[in-house]
């Protein structure tokens, strides 16, 4: 019988979509007979594990002032208790920031190999094989895990599971759980820093225009903006535009910026890194512009043109203003 | 008047103060040579200290240089009424001369005159004497009248911390005073004689002004006269090595030791020493490390605003002026090189490069030269920026996109990052394949046509290189090219600083071209012309396309028609071609040679040219600027009444190119290839009238295809 | 400060024709350049103006075959004092599990106060290494840093966490952080500067100095096998316009309003 862990990320006070993604996920590795659980960790949890029982078998609830702000180090110390205690077949997290932070040590201390960012994961007989990117994402590679008596971890790449839909009530038992005695983490969290204030929200445009390097210049910018502004869009971008100082991080679309879910989303020069892409999730309908024809966002978009930017998007920009007028 | 030489008044022999007037002016002789001579020496010792630069070769040319561009004062009318002011007050400088030698003669011998100077030559001397101080002083007026009232803009310089203006005004008073000084001694000599002349007018005026004073009163006037001049002589001469004025002293030797051609060689990392590697440091980071010349340099710089006037960088609102950099650097070195008192501890003082001057600054210089062609005392900007630049990269303090392009050229042999094998896939375009062959090592051709990286691989610029292959083809030349054995010239790699980077590129050029027999190379791109012919040393001649198609039509081998449209063409000279290699009517000869083709000449052009911005991999790199080079350079060529401008470099295409999209141009201007433009003329090129009957206008795609 | 510093080479993929290797294992790599991967390049400039801030000594350590030794080279030429070259055949194949198990073994009884990594590298793209080193070690760690400061025996470090937010934490020391790009400029590496480290001594590991038998490294002891590589199927994917750029333009505003998208 397969014992399946879903470690449940929360943002901004909220469950994040993935943990519903990897219940999906989890709900087919576990076949019919085995479990899916959920850990949850964090303070002043009722209602969140409430709703988690909705859709998980069990739901362990780590509730404590100690766990207030998400730690990798503190949830760390206490999940390596969870799945040596519970003897987990397999360990399930999101792809994020903080499972970087989280998987990597955990999955040594427990003693399991992880999987890393997989789209897709199967049994193969009692170990693990999966599909993920490598080589910058330009290449798929299949692996496989060696036995191993310690269970199995893998992150999972956001979006590539449907989520899945609570049930009505809550069917699953919220197991709260205690901190081990020697909880001593060697790190804490001392503030957390926002993004500059005062700046546009992307996360509420239901049109972006989204830049990357293929900009080459900050000046070009202005270009996008004139289409953003014909296309009653926001403008958003990809992480090189931030690291060269070109837009503010607020506008960074990505694993490391934000998750936006617009209705349209235009990639201008935008190679479509699983960095970026995995910041743009729902039903987008997603436009790429690039001119080199094996970009993989060509993968991805529903539509494309290949080409050079700076002739297209000035006549995507007539285009807008014709159709908008 | 019977001897021109004064008797009334002895300063020699009249006492002063109880002393005798030799005596006095003999110690006012002595403190001032002990105090100069402490001083230049003071200011010496850091030459003396400095990298070593032999500047005593081509002694010809040198005496040549010093003959026209020092005495001959030859580029100050560029700007002409400055110019005119200062050919003015140096000129009379050297007339006066002679005088103040008498003068102080007369401080020990009365009625002392020059040898060969007590007869009419003396005479005459003393008429054209004063006659030169009204115009000195007239001069003086006017420069001070712009300084302080007209102001115009390259007196102040943008980035200036300090303002030197002070010091020129106290200049133009001493100068001042010299004159009149001068003419009261000699006026209250005349008014005691009794006589005036209108052959000296100034000291007639002062005669005529004092005529009614008392006898002892014109003694008195007249000999303070005299003391006043000498004393402000002395004075003057101490003063000139503590100031900015210094290169009253500094200017005619450092145009003695300027750099001569070929303005292109940049200078080795240290004169004397073959191999980079060798040297322990490389770069210029403290005063120094700069060579004795590049010291004098800073020494002799007037803070006229010339250069910062002319250059590009500064024009676009870069934090690069090249005055400030001489000025900089000589308050620095009169600061760290102290005349008074101890050095100050080499920690105390600010570092050279990073804190006097930033690496912004460095970073912003396209190397175009058009501060080492306008300076009038001949300083040099782009070797020291080199050097500078030296060692920044040898520190590791280069900007990230530079970074990234330098790394490509060394992984790839060119900045754009690709595979180094497609280098000679240009020949073949859309239109079908240009007659040049890919050389294998063992082949030979008549001409190797050396592409380098921007021709080789943007796919606008490849064009070019087509152009260029159509045309050669069309005289019946033979043409190759090295392919996937050539690598990027160096050139720019080389004056970013990057100097192993340079030699390793030139070795594998160099060996790619020994394996091949060619008779000569030609280029489209004026930094590889530049490269290979006085970076590498080649044993083949090197000639830019302009100069190979010039010399194909001289010799009948290219038959030029006219081109469609009625447009109006400017030549744009490119930075490497003009200034730095002189080649500036060649390409004016080729456009000549086309039929009909109405061209009009740019104020800024030839040596006064204004860079496109492509020098120093700007492409790559951007530094911060408030306009593009290449839309002010678009906006000349408007004005000029051109709506064609013909290059003759790949990096002055795209960014005039850039700038007329950037600048709302398109469709008014264009930018064309002198290749591209003389492919266009060729015989073959031309519309065929195979549909119409006998003679008649064919379709016109003019320029817009 | 005592620093470690792990590095690897990687393949230069900009501008690159990707083809898979006939063995199906790796890339076909006779066009191919590499370089130090990038997040690297990052961690390397931080442990160097650590050590010019706070004096000590840098170590870089790799595991790669016999090119490898050129990213070593490289972390010379920017600052670090010594190199340790982790090289031997068996090590082919690993997993960053046997990756960090054999910079464990190599880093033994050293006591670093602080041993850096790149956040992820550009091939592999796992991001694992650090942290399980860290595990392995037994140290604290934080992953994706964007900014380090050490104050004695702590470090304040600020890392990206969720949603475009980062978090500063205190860690204590010693540590193994890994670091995000953009965390600070790194210094240029001139031809120049890499002649002038070109003769150092690197000191060269291989399995049995470390303690290791060819069965717990490289392939055979991975946890992890990579068992194919593929290129993503070019089928599916976005519906690419033809025609000109006006034409073009026009049929992709009509698609986007098919959508509703508009």
């Amino acid at each position: 019988m397969k014992k399946i862990l879903v470690i449940v990320e929360r943002h901004a006070g909220a469950i994040d979509d993935s943990a519903w993604e990897l219940l999906t996920l989890a709900r087919a590795l576990a076949g019919g007979d085995g479990t899916v659980s959920a850990a949850l960790l964090g303070e002043g949890l009722d209602a969140l594990a409430a709703e988690l029982a909705k859709g998980f078998d069990n739901v362990h609830v780590f509730d404590d002032s100690r766990l207030a702000v998400p730690d990798a180090e503190g949830d760390g110390l206490a999940l390596v208790a969870l799945i040596e205690r519970e003897g987990y077949s397999l360990t399930l997290a999101a792809h994020t920031n903080l499972s970087i932070d989280l998987l990597p040590w955990l999955s040594v201390k427990v003693g399991g190999p992880l999987l890393a960012d997989c789209f897709e994961l199967a049994w193969r007989g009692d170990e693990l094989e999966a599909k993920r990117t490598v080589f910058e994402g330009k290449v798929h590679a299949k692996v496989a895990t060696s036995a191993s008596d310690k269970g199995y971890f893998a992150t999972v790449r956001g979006g590539a599971f449907e989520g899945a839909a609570p049930a009505a009530n809550a069917g699953g038992a919220i197991q709260p759980e205690s901190l081990p005695a020697d909880f001593a983490p060697r790190r804490k969290a001392l503030r957390t820093v926002e993004p500059e204030a005062g700046e546009v929200d992307i996360t509420a445009s239901e049109v972006l225009i989204a830049v990357g390097r293929g900009i080459e210049e900050e000046e070009n910018l202005e270009i996008i903006n004139s289409l953003a502004e014909a296309a009653g869009a926001a403008v958003c971008c990809s992480r090189p535009v931030v690291d060269k100082g070109w837009l503010p991080k607020a506008r960074q679309v990505g694993t490391s910026g934000l998750t936006v879910s617009p209705k349209l989303y235009v990639a201008v020069g935008i190679s479509g890194s699983f960095q970026h892409m995995g910041g743009v999730k729902g039903s987008s309908y997603l436009v790429a512009i690039n001119k080199d024809a094996k970009a993989p966002i060509f993968g991805v978009a529903d539509v494309g043109i290949v080409g050079d930017l700076f002739e297209v998007i000035p006549a995507l920009e007539e285009e807008f203003k014709k159709v908008r007028s | 008047m019977s001897t021109p030489i004064q008797t009334a008044l002895e300063p020699a022999t009249t006492p002063l103060f109880g002393i005798p007037g030799a005596g006095l002016h003999g110690a006012l002789l002595v403190v001032t040579v002990v105090a100069l001579v402490w001083i230049l020496r003071k200011r010496a010792a850091l030459l003396l200290a400095a990298a070593p630069d032999p500047r005593m070769d081509r002694i010809g040319e040198r005496l040549y240089a010093l003959a026209k561009i020092g005495f001959g004062q030859w580029r100050q009318p560029r700007y002409l009424v400055a110019g005119l002011l200062h050919i003015c007050i140096f000129g009379g400088f050297l007339v006066l001369l002679l005088r103040s030698l008498t003068m102080l003669g007369e401080g020990f011998v009365p009625a002392f005159s020059l040898p060969g100077f007590d007869g009419a030559l003396g005479e005459f001397y003393l008429g054209v004497k004063d006659w030169t101080a009204v115009v000195i002083l007239i001069s003086c007026a006017l420069a001070a009248y712009r300084r302080l009232v007209v102001r115009p803009a390259r007196y102040h310089d943008r980035h200036a911390q300090r303002s030197h203006s002070a010091e020129g005004l106290i200049i133009l008073g001493l100068i001042s005073l010299l004159m009149v000084a001068d003419a009261v001694y000699e006026g209250s000599a005349m008014a005691l004689e009794g006589h005036t002349t209108w052959a000296l007018p100034l000291a007639s005026l002062f005669s005529g002004l004092l005529s009614e004073s008392s006898p002892a009163t014109l003694e008195r006037l007249g000999l303070g006269g005299f003391w006043a001049h000498n004393i402000v002589l002395c004075a003057f001469s101490c003063y000139l090595p503590i100031s900015k004025h210094f290169h009253v002293i500094t200017s005619l030797p450092n145009v003695f030791f300027m750099k001569l051609a070929p303005a292109g060689r940049v200078k080795p990392p240290r004169h004397g020493v073959e191999k980079s590697e060798d040297l322990e440091k490389i770069g210029v980071s403290r005063l120094e490390d700069f060579s004795w010349k590049h010291l004098l340099d800073f020494y002799t710089c007037t803070d006229c605003g010339r250069c910062s006037d002319v250059c590009p960088a500064y024009r676009t609102g870069t934090p690069l002026s090249p005055r400030m950099i001489s000025v900089k650097s000589r308050d620095e070195a009169y600061e760290a090189w102290p005349i008074f008192g101890k050095r100050p501890a080499a920690d105390s003082r600010p570092q050279l490069v990073g804190e006097v001057i930033s690496d912004d600054e460095l970073w912003a210089c396209t190397t175009c030269r058009a501060c080492e062609d306008v300076c009038p005392v001949t300083i040099e900007y782009v070797d020291k920026i080199v050097d500078m630049r030296r060692f920044l990269v040898d520190d590791g303090r280069v900007p990230a996109t530079m970074q990234k392009a330098l790394s490509k050229i060394e992984k790839r042999g060119n900045p754009y990052g690709k595979m180094g094998k497609k280098r000679g896939e240009w020949i073949q375009g859309d239109e079908g394949e240009a007659d040049v062959r890919i050389l294998e090592p063992g082949d030979q051709a008549a001409w190797c046509f050396f592409t380098d990286s921007a021709v080789a691989f943007d796919p606008r610029l490849q064009e070019i290189g087509r152009a260029l292959g159509q045309v050669l083809s069309s005289a019946g030349e033979d043409v190759g090219t090295l392919g996937k054995d050539e690598v990027d010239s160096g050139h720019e790699a080389r004056r970013i600083g990057e100097e192993g980077l340079f030699e390793v590129l030139r070795e594998q050029n160099c060996e790619a071209l020994a394996e091949r027999k060619v008779g000569r190379i030609v280029t489209t791109d004026p930094h590889a012309f530049n490269a290979l012919r006085h970076d590498y040393e080649l044993e083949r001649p090197v000639l830019h396309h302009s100069q190979a198609i010039q010399e194909l039509i001289q010799s009948g081998k290219l038959d030029l028609q006219g081109i469609e449209g009625d447009r109006t063409y400017t030549f744009h000279d490119p930075c490497y071609l003009g200034r730095h290699n002189d080649v500036y009517d060649e390409p004016r000869d080729v456009l000549d040679a086309i039929p009909g083709l109405r061209r009009v000449e740019m104020e800024a052009s030839r040596n006064k040219s204004f860079c496109c911005g492509g020098g120093s991999l700007y492409l790559f790199h951007e530094g911060e600027s408030e306009e593009r080079m290449g839309e002010v350079r678009i906006g000349m060529a408007e004005e000029a009444g051109a709506d064609v401008v013909v290059t003759a470099c790949p990096f002055c295409l795209v960014n005039f190119e850039d700038a007329i999209k950037t600048t709302g141009r398109e469709g008014k201007m264009e930018v064309i290839d002198l290749a591209e433009l003389v492919a266009r003329a060729l015989p073959e090129s031309q519309p065929t009238n195979e549909t119409s009957k006998g003679l008649g206008t064919a379709e016109s795609g003019g320029l817009q295809e | 400060m005592d620093i470690a510093v792990c590095v690897k080479r990687v393949p230069d993929l900009t501008e690159a024709e990707i083809e898979i290797d006939s063995d199906g294992l790796s890339l076909e790599d006779s066009d191919l350049d590499y370089d130090l991967n990038e997040w690297d390049d990052f961690a390397v400039e931080a442990a160097v103006q650590l050590k010019e801030k706070h004096g000590g000594k840098v170590t870089a350590y790799t595991v790669g075959d016999d090119d490898a030794e050129e990213v070593l080279r490289r972390a010379l030429a920017m600052g670090a004092d010594e190199a340790i070259h982790l090289c031997d055949d068996a090590f082919a194949g690993s997993d960053p599990w046997g990756i960090a198990q054999a910079l464990q073994r190599a880093i033994g009884d050293r006591k670093f106060d602080l041993i850096l990594c790149g956040a992820i590298s550009s091939d592999g793209t796992s991001g694992h290494t650090g942290g399980m080193l860290a595990a392995l070690l037994d140290l604290p760690q934080v992953a994706l840093a964007t900014a380090l400061e050490v104050n004695g025996d702590k470090a304040e470090v600020c890392h990206e966490v969720e949603g475009g937010l980062e978090r500063v934490v205190e860690i204590a020391l010693p540590a193994v952080i890994t670091v995000q790009s953009g965390i600070n400029e790194p210094r240029y590496v001139s031809i120049r500067g890499i002649r002038k480290v070109a003769g150092m001594d690197i000191d060269v590991k291989e399995c049995d100095d470390l303690g290791l038998d060819s069965g717990q490294v490289g392939d055979a002891g991975a946890r992890v096998r990579l068992e194919e590589l593929a290129l993503p199927p070019t089928g599916g994917g976005a519906e690419i316009l033809e025609g000109s750029i006006d034409e073009m333009v026009t049929t992709l505003i009509e698609r986007i309003r098919e959508q509703g998208a508009l």
